[in-house]
């Protein structure tokens, strides 16, 4: 019990400090290695929790690709990033206020938390006790909500669709290999057989 | 010194809270914009896991995989903008992004 409140610790700090880093960060790839640590530290948040398949999840899925993704982008993009970078500071006073606010908000409503103890007799989908959580996870992701499924598929679908067709673009001069032509040659197109006379040579 | 839910509420505050100030600092640079954006989505995930696992109940887990979905394919998307973005005008200044006088 001391040693999960001590990882807790360790992960939670270690979040808020990178996601601090994120917004932070002079250099925009730092930034993005900052965002991996703060999604390492969530995942093992959600070790504590009890969620595994999540956190795997996060790790594999998100790390390795959506903000591999990120630093591609950061990296392909030749953008002068001090200059973008100016008024910081400007923005600094109204940023810090509103964040301020909202985070006193937000503890207000949390802090106060209080589960109605309803709650825990009539829970709709209960985690069985004696599976993992990943089978678990499946076993009513793939049941029960399994049009919420297909769904999440379908706008993964749509999301490639539309990012292929945002960026592929051709360029008008530059010679490209025709394949169909190539394969299509016959030998009377490619080949002439003349018979040259002595003397004369070709025309 | 246990651990309990309101812990769990409150560090998802705290990065929550640390995205929309990202928003308001860097005003300017789209992709650091994108990636405050994942923070509070993950604040988000992280409330949905402490509450499905506070609470017993696993559709916060479901939903959470959906959240992901939907923030993964936002995350390309709002990429792919930014290379067309960048392509088109050489800058991704969000001050300039203004050809459609609205």
């Amino acid at each position: 019990m001391m040693l999960s409140a001590l990882f807790f610790y360790l992960f939670a700090i270690m979040c808020v400090g990178a996601g601090f880093m994120v917004v932070a960060a002079r250099n925009p790839v730092h930034a993005v290695l900052f965002l991996i640590l703060a999604f390492f530290n969530a995942a093992g948040l959600f070790v504590l929790l009890g969620a595994e398949f999540l956190a795997m999840i996060l790790v594999v899925v998100y790390v390795g690709a959506v903000l591999v993704l990120f630093l591609f982008v950061v990296m392909m993009l030749d953008v002068d990033f001090a200059e973008l970078r100016a008024g910081f500071l400007k923005y600094l006073p109204i940023g810090v206020t509103i964040g301020l606010l909202l985070l006193v908000e937000l503890i207000f409503v949390v802090g106060a938390w209080i589960t109605a103890p309803t709650v825990f007799i009539d829970v709709p989908t209960p985690a069985p006790a004696q599976v993992s959580n990943t089978q678990a996870l499946g076993e009513i992701l793939y049941t029960r909500y399994v049009y919420l499924f297909e769904v999440a598929g379908l706008i993964l679908l749509v999301a490639m669709v539309g990012a292929i067709v945002l960026t592929l673009h051709h360029k008008r001069d530059v010679r490209r290999q025709s394949v169909a032509a190539q394969v299509g040659r016959t030998r009377e197109m490619a080949v002439e057989v003349v018979q040259v006379e002595t003397g004369r040579g070709l025309k | 010194m246990t651990v309990g839910l309101t812990h769990y509420l409150t560090v998802a505050a705290v990065l929550f809270t640390i995205g929309i100030f990202g928003i308001f600092l860097n005003r300017k640079n789209v992709i650091v914009i994108l990636m405050s954006i994942e923070l509070m989505l993950l604040a988000v995930n992280i409330n949905f896991v402490a509450f499905s696992a506070f609470h017993g109940d696993l559709v916060g887990q479901v939903f959470t995989m959906i959240v992901l979905t939907v923030a993964a394919a936002e995350a390309a998307i709002g990429l792919a903008l930014v290379v067309v973005y960048f392509r088109n005008r050489g800058t991704i200044d969000v001050a300039e992004i203004d050809l459609l006088k609205g």
